[in-house]
């Protein structure tokens, strides 16, 4: 029989209330092949914004199919980022801690990174002010493009169906 | 006289053929079809899927059982209570069909050693017949580093090969220019103590005495040694055991059938896996680690300088359910010992594989042939110097591929698995290793394995586990204390969870744990400390921050024999560095307090302090998303500062008379609104960063490690050049 999870365990996954031996069954349990489009709609319901959701990028933002074929990177808040291609941390703002005593904020002293070999880049959402990804990174270091999704592959290709539209 | 090995010449392959011809057929059957052995059709496995699943389970448990029953063989902590062992069973051109639990690192440098015999023809000399033992830990060949031991037999079915059982362990010591198995601070191999490359070390299922006398008196701990290997071959001799039962029981041809679709099925099986669970794509997830030795003068001239390794792992995921690593822009090898060859990355990635997308317990070389690792030659991961050192080739894996898994994780996120989604591991250190003469009087050498207990990383919906794992052993363990201060001169006061280690986030790290250790009973001992201090070697993720970096502190000299005889205070942690109950509770002649985490073998004496601290894992998600009543329980625990669950957390909390925490909710809230006001407020938009950050470029206004690192990176790699200097908008003619 095939494993299949209500929307409701997957919420509950999703907001970390699943007792974590259900969550343990789900890790060595045959995986679900509805999972995507099932949590495709828990996402969708846990965002005030109407745009249909493509995918979720990582958390907090999301690819969102938007008029005229526009693929754009969307946070939880409403902020539009870029297209679905680009770093959307590159639009977004970041505060650097490159100095001991704004490494000490996060760590005591000796449990942090020296500044001079590495820096902190924290990047947050411009409306929310959530801190959506943690760089750690020698200075000097191009600004990392954590993950470029090819979407029409994987819709086309892997679901075997058109990537929807707005 | 003829010598042995020209006496007999007949074809030890299959149908008359020698094994390099058949494993030269298995290449180009795969090059051509993309299949292995260019199978189309699993007939075995569809015509009678029981009896596959019969054959497997047959050999599955006996590889199981040879790990748990040779293993009570060895003296050695390291093998009989880590678990630093595994055994595998191969086809004979050397592809893996199934595995024991333990160190599976080397499921597949073993099949590398395996392959380099057969393509250099050691069917005809020195031969490959039945009862012949063959020793091998030489990582150009096939191995992570010279402390891991392998131990591989041939076996025959009449006058056909039909395979290979091995098994590995790491060792205590190696014999190498310092006490240790992973010794390090000489600048090449010369220094990495006792090499196998592929050796016969045995006939007629036994060592040959003068194999084993040289082992006796190459190593230092001579006893764990020469034990382990009958360990090693033990374990083999149980694997060809319930080989020849099966065989008996299913017959020759269906066992030749199945050991081809087992790995075609490993390799399909994973292609499915990865586009079940996955997401096509590209994902970077940079790595990097710190060798501050510019002044070191433990370590040898030509290793003086610091030194920052660049591990700029890309993965790639195609249409076709393929998953490519690439370290293109990894920067150079060096004198040290943290070099790794290209048997070890392949290894180490199969490590990670068979932890998290392939967890199965059918996982085999079939996941090889579904990957690919692009690995730049003359780079840290591929050196074009045969005679580099690799004794630690760890302190660059471990590092090296934390982005792997946390690229993994963003592919389940996105595919709605998010029970999988991890934030990975943290580094695998401190690794305590030394010697000298022991408390028993004796020269030794020893190699703490509690480092196989760190903290992991958090998942999606829970906090990371305490001290409890390694990212190259799944089935780590920090052993008994008492175990190990029968083994070294060093007697515990005391171990447990270091305060704020953990990455911090909406879900934070495990704790990683520290130890106090005092030597005793000695008056001459080298101790190494190994890790990272002056960069995280790892990262968090969607927000989590990386785990803690390591220190080094020591003390020589102390007044400890005072404190015990006049029953005063003594520390039995480190504790918070910036309060350290060491510095605090004890005088000493010389106290060495700093991040030189990572240095070559220092001398100490007895009631000398030496702390280990172990890492935390890393976090995921914004930190003021985290549940406040989790921080209270921190809190109480005192794990976590009050400064951190105020400044980090946003949590506004009281203390009672008690000691006790009590977080005001309504308080936090307003608090967290105020943070994330403030976070706008102190940012900035991240394109006046690259402007700011490019003038600091354009000035090369950086420490020479760190200028270092990117003068190599470009020189070896043109594409990782193009990109950097894009991004940056830099002139041509601009050079570090």
């Amino acid at each position: 029989m095939s494993v299949t999870y209500d929307k409701g365990t997957l919420k509950q996954l999703k907001d970390g209330v699943l007792p974590h031996e259900k969550a343990h069954q789900m890790q060595s349990k045959f995986k679900d092949a509805d999972r995507f489009m099932k949590m495709l709609e828990v996402w969708q319901d846990s965002v005030e914004w109407d745009d249909k959701i493509l995918m979720p990028l990582a958390e907090h933002l999301f690819v969102v199919a938007k008029p005229g074929g526009r693929r754009v990177v969307q946070s939880t808040w409403g902020h539009e980022y870029c297209e679905a291609h680009e770093n959307w941390k590159l639009y977004a703002k970041v505060f650097v801690r490159n100095t001991p005593e704004l490494m000490r904020e996060i760590f005591p002293d000796k449990l942090g990174a020296h500044t001079d070999w590495m820096q902190i880049r924290e990047y947050y959402d411009p409306v929310s002010g959530a801190l959506l990804e943690v760089e750690a990174v020698p200075p000097g270091y191009p600004i990392v493009h954590d993950f470029k999704p090819d979407i029409d592959t994987f819709y086309n290709e892997w679901l075997k169906m058109p990537v929807p539209e707005a | 006289m003829i010598p042995a090995h020209k006496i007999e010449t007949t074809p030890i392959g299959w149908d008359g053929r020698t094994v390099k011809e058949m494993l030269e057929e298995s290449e180009r059957l795969v090059a051509d079809s993309g299949r292995y052995y260019g199978l189309e059709e699993l007939r075995l496995r569809e015509g009678n899927p029981i009896l596959f699943e019969k054959i497997f389970s047959h050999l599955r448990g006996g590889l199981v059982n040879a790990r748990s029953t040779a293993l009570n063989i060895s003296a050695s902590p390291i093998v009989a209570e880590i678990g630093e062992l595994c055994f595998a069973l191969y086809t004979p051109e050397g592809d893996s069909i199934a595995l024991s639990t333990g160190i599976i690192v080397h499921v597949h440098t073993i099949s590398d050693a395996i392959k380099f015999m057969i393509r250099n023809n050691f069917e005809e000399n020195p031969g490959i017949r039945p009862g012949f033992v063959f020793s091998n830990n030489n990582s150009m060949i096939g191995d992570v580093h010279t402390a891991d031991v392998h131990t591989i037999i041939p076996i025959f079915w009449e006058d056909e090969l039909i395979g290979w059982a091995a098994g590995v362990t790491h060792e205590i010591d190696v014999g190498g220019i310092a006490p240790g198995s992973m010794c390090y601070g000489h600048p090449d191999r010369y220094g990495d103590g006792l090499l196998l490359s592929t050796e016969l070390a045995g006939t007629n299922d036994e060592f040959h005495e003068d194999y084993l006398l040289r082992c006796r008196e190459s190593v230092r701990a001579e006893m764990y040694w020469v034990l382990d290997e009958k360990t090693r071959l033990t374990g083999c001799q149980l694997i060809r055991d319930q080989v020849y039962r099966t065989i008996e029981e299913v017959g020759i041809d269906a066992y030749k059938q199945f050991i081809r679709e087992a790995i075609e099925e490993g390799r399909r099986s994973f292609i499915g896996t990865v586009k079940q669970m996955t997401f096509p794509g590209e994902y970077e997830a940079p790595s990097f680690m710190d060798v501050p030795w510019k002044d070191d003068l433990t370590v040898h001239m030509q290793s003086r300088k610091d030194m920052l390794m660049n591990s700029p792992v890309k993965i790639t995921i195609g249409a076709e359910g393929r998953l490519d690593v690439s370290f293109e822009g990894a920067n150079g090898w060096d004198f040290h010992s943290f070099n790794c060859s290209k048997s070890a990355m392949q290894g180490a990635m199969w490590v990670l594989l068979t932890q998290t997308l392939f967890n199965s317990d059918k996982v085999n070389d079939g996941a090889y042939y579904a990957t690919s690792v692009h690995l730049p030659y003359g780079s840290w991961c591929n050196p074009n110097f045969e005679k580099v050192s690799t004794t630690l080739a760890w302190l660059f894996l471990i590092p090296g591929f934390t982005g792997m898994w946390r690229s993994l994780s963003r592919a389940y996120f996105a595919r709605g698995f998010l029970e999988e989604v991890y934030a990975s591991y943290p580094c695998t250190f401190n690794l305590l290793q030394g010697g000298g003469i022991n408390h028993f009087g004796q020269p030794s050498a020893f190699t703490n394995f509690e480092l196989s207990s760190q903290g992991t990383g958090a998942l999606y919906y829970k906090d990371g586990e305490a001290s409890c794992a390694a990212m190259w052993n799944p089935e780590g363990d920090m052993g008994e204390m008492e175990s190990w201060e029968f083994l070294e001169p060093l007697l515990y006061l005391g171990r447990r969870i270091k305060a704020n280690s953990a990455g911090h986030g909406k879900y934070r790290g495990g704790w990683g744990m520290e130890s106090l250790r005092m030597l005793y009973k000695t008056q001459s001992q080298v101790l190494f400390t190994g890790g990272e201090g002056h960069v995280f070697g790892t990262a968090g993720i969607f927000g989590g921050y990386p785990g803690n970096s390591g220190y080094r502190h020591a003390m020589h000299g102390t007044n400890m024999k005072a404190l015990f005889d006049g029953r005063k205070p003594y520390p039995v942690v480190d504790g918070d560095p910036e309060n350290s109950q060491m510095s605090e509770l004890v005088e000493a002649q010389q106290e060495t307090f700093d991040l030189h985490a990572l240095c070559g073998p220092h001398p100490f004496g007895e009631y000398d302090l030496y702390a280990s601290v172990q890492r935390g894992g890393p976090g995921l998600g914004d930190p003021l998303e985290r549940d406040p009543s989790a921080v209270e329980t921190d809190l109480n625990k005192g794990d976590l500062s009050p400064r951190f669950a105020s400044g980090v957390y946003g949590v506004v909390a009281t203390q009672n008379g008690d000691g006790k925490w009590t977080v005001d909710p309504e308080a936090t809230a307003r608090r967290r609104d105020e943070i994330r006001r403030e976070r706008l407020e102190k940012s900035v938009d991240t394109r006046e960063f690259i402007d700011r950050e490019r003038e600091r470029i354009l000035q090369k206004d950086f420490i020479a490690p760190v200028c270092d690192m990117y003068r190599s990176s470009l020189s070896l790699s043109e594409s990782w050049r193009d990109k950097f200097y894009r991004f940056w908008n830099l002139p041509e003619d601009f050079q570090f």
